[in-house]
């Protein structure tokens, strides 16, 4: 490992040296890498790395859709995936580039095989749950020590709701996300695209959107740890992120992630190169250095994800990997579900919902 | 020959900064949406003459415009914005520049300068700033219950009030300064005089003064009216998730609904909405202009 580390490291110095100046340009999730890594990259390729992030799928397929977004990586969610491959946004991977491709897992790679068939154009990052981030302390003085901490029920009933208001409560602003779980709590199918049934999570979203205190993708880590909220619906790393940021502050607040016992959408997160990156020679470097083992450790360690890297998971500290909310049993997978991206017609009516639900309006 | 350049150089102005785009916009509120890069499908082609232009207008995407309740909502409600904004600016902007044009003389460019500073930091930079102060554990909650006054902090941040402060602050200098312009030039001789001629201070001050700067007052409306009602960014990040103003309906059909056909509807529709102030806004202009010469 160490020679092959230290060939890789002259070879990279030697073409860092030719070409001056080589830059790779990387789009990802807010708050999902640990910083450390990417020096790393710099220091073992030589190629300056410029890394932005974002909170929205949506924002990524407007920018990767207007085309021209000079990224060169970008790790969208595999429903919009599915749909940025139909639209031609990305290119195939150059497999032979990959050395690392190995280390992958298969049975994750099966699942995202659904958005990506033979996972062609991407290679998982990460995968994770979204479900109930809960201040376990401000929820039992609301609620009572019986609440329902690991049910939709907290969410979407009124009752619960009206009490929780008063500590404050968060919701992803993802359609894509709310949509499936309001209708997995009326019993519906959460990934239909039959319209009619789509429109069912109106009502369930509109009896609670009195309680909610905001509709926002990144800020519920920072307002979990701090108190200033006791329950937010979101992604199951973010919210052990609150944990663990709560617990170093040491401000007496307790985060808790539940996925709900209804059932809970799992997400998978790919990184694929744009069709008209200006550098996918160091987009496919930068890939294959993600997917070694130790780095791909490194980052599941740091933001509390699960990865789809199965030689990573000897490096994984037993935080990580002993977690079932993290890497949940195969009794909890079980009731996990997917979604896949919604037709242009029914995407239509499920934004329109959400504006509504949103705006009142 | 001379003549003929000075009145080209505006045209070219206007053709390649305003046409051309607005054609753009145009082009794609017509056309179908795909998934495609770009996202939407031309549903003509200009080469075909404008005969088949005709034959093949699509105005569906302007009518999903009327047969959905939120946009026209959302227009009233940023023209209420607008308009309940512009009147807040104006009366905290009008003594403003009121007691700038009766400071001594030596004092005003300072105070002009005072005014003009804000724009030395980036607007984004002091939207965000506004959200310091404003949020539930911000400066201004943290002083008043210091003060004693109140117990419960204030929810500010994510209302509509949050966004008519941040409106009023963002636009204030564009009141201030026309109004300063047309005080300034004031003859103060014709308060005297009205004085001398039985006025008490007040009524001299609303039979002369104002009248006497109406132009700037029209001015300085309008260019707070104009760009609040298009407003984006200070809604999204000071107003709450039901502050509904047209600029961010824009957005959401843009960015979440990758709906650039139905977005650039929108943004025609805001366009023709907001020509009747501008041109009310030209004319004011040219009519000062000509009672000047």
């Amino acid at each position: 490992m160490t020679t092959k580390l230290f060939t890789l490291t002259t070879v990279a110095a030697l073409s860092a040296a030719a070409v001056t100046a080589e830059e790779v340009r990387v789009y990802n999730w807010s708050d999902y890498i640990d910083e450390s890594l990417l020096t790393k990259f710099e220091e073992e390729t030589g190629i300056k790395l410029i890394y932005d992030v974002f909170d929205s799928n949506e924002v990524l397929e407007t920018k990767m859709l207007a085309g021209g977004s000079g990224y060169d990586v970008v790790v969208p969610t595999g429903s919009f995936l599915a749909r940025q491959i139909q639209a031609g946004a990305f290119q195939k991977l150059d497999q032979s580039k990959l050395t690392n491709a190995e280390n992958m897992w298969d049975a994750i790679e099966a699942r995202t095989a659904l958005y990506d068939p033979g996972n062609e154009y991407s290679v998982n990052y990460m995968w994770g749950t979204t479900g109930l981030g809960v201040n376990t302390g401000q929820v039992a003085d609301a609620l009572g020590a019986d609440a329902p901490v690991d049910s939709l029920s907290l969410v979407f009933d009124p009752a619960n709701m009206e009490k929780l208001a008063e500590c404050g409560v968060y919701f992803l602003d993802a359609p894509d996300e709310m949509i499936p779980a309001a209708l997995k709590y009326i019993g519906e199918d959460p990934n239909s695209m039959d319209a009619d049934v789509v429109a069912k999570a109106e009502a369930v979203l509109t009896t609670v959107r009195p309680y909610i205190k905001k509709f926002h993708s990144s800020e519920y880590i920072n307002a979990l740890a701090n108190g200033e909220i006791c329950v937010a619906f979101g992604w199951s790393g973010d919210i052990l992120q609150a944990r663990d940021r709560a617990a170093e502050a040491e401000n007496g607040v307790e985060i808790a992630y539940n996925p709900p016992k209804e059932g809970a959408l799992m997400w998978f997160d790919q990184m694929a190169i744009p069709v008209d990156a200006p550098n996918p020679e160091a987009a496919h470097k930068f890939l294959n250095f993600i997917m070694d083992a130790h780095n791909m450790a490194a980052a599941s360690n740091y933001v509390y994800y699960a990865n789809g890297n199965k030689a990573s998971q000897e490096f994984l500290v037993e935080d990580v990997i002993g977690d079932p909310a993290i890497y949940p049993n195969e009794e909890t997978v079980k009731n996990l579900y997917i979604k896949e991206a919604y037709p242009a017609k029914v995407q239509r009516i499920a934004t329109r919902l959400w504006t509504k639900v949103k705006s009142g309006t | 020959m001379r003549r003929f350049i000075l009145i080209f150089v505006p045209y070219v102005w206007l053709i390649a900064l305003f046409l051309i785009p607005f054609a753009m916009v145009l082009k794609i509120a017509l056309s179908d949406i795909a998934i495609s890069i770009p996202p939407y499908v031309p549903q003509f082609d200009w080469a075909e003459g404008i005969r088949a232009f005709l034959a093949q207008l699509d105005l569906e995407n302007f009518t999903w415009l009327t047969q959905d309740d939120l946009y026209w909502k959302a227009y009233l409600s940023s023209l209420r914005i607008a308009v309940i904004a512009t009147t807040f600016t104006l009366l905290i902007g009008y003594p403003i520049a009121y007691a700038m044009a009766r400071a001594p003389t030596e004092w005003r460019p300072t105070l002009m300068m005072l005014i003009i500073l804000p724009f030395w930091t980036s607007f984004l930079i002091r939207v965000y700033a506004w959200m310091g102060i404003l949020s539930n554990e911000g400066i201004l909650n943290q002083f008043l219950m210091w003060t004693g006054l109140i117990s419960d902090p204030l929810v500010i941040l994510n209302t509509n009030t949050a966004v008519y402060i941040g409106i009023v602050y963002t636009y204030l200098p564009f009141m201030i300064l026309p109004i300063y312009s047309a005080l300034e030039r004031l003859d103060a001789s014709l308060i005297e005089a009205a004085e001398d001629l039985g006025c008490s201070r007040f009524s001299a001050f609303w039979l002369v003064t104002i009248p006497l700067s109406k132009t700037g007052i029209i001015a300085g409306s309008f260019l707070v009216f104009i760009p609040t009602l298009g407003e984006f960014v200070i809604p999204s990040l000071l107003g709450g998730s039901d502050t509904l103003m047209i600029g961010k309906v824009l957005w959401e059909e843009f960015f979440s609904n990758r709906d650039w056909p139905v977005a650039s509807a929108v943004a025609v529709i805001l366009l023709l909405l907001l020509v009747v102030p501008i041109v009310l806004f030209q004319r004011n202009q040219q009519k000062q202009q000509e009672a000047e010469q």
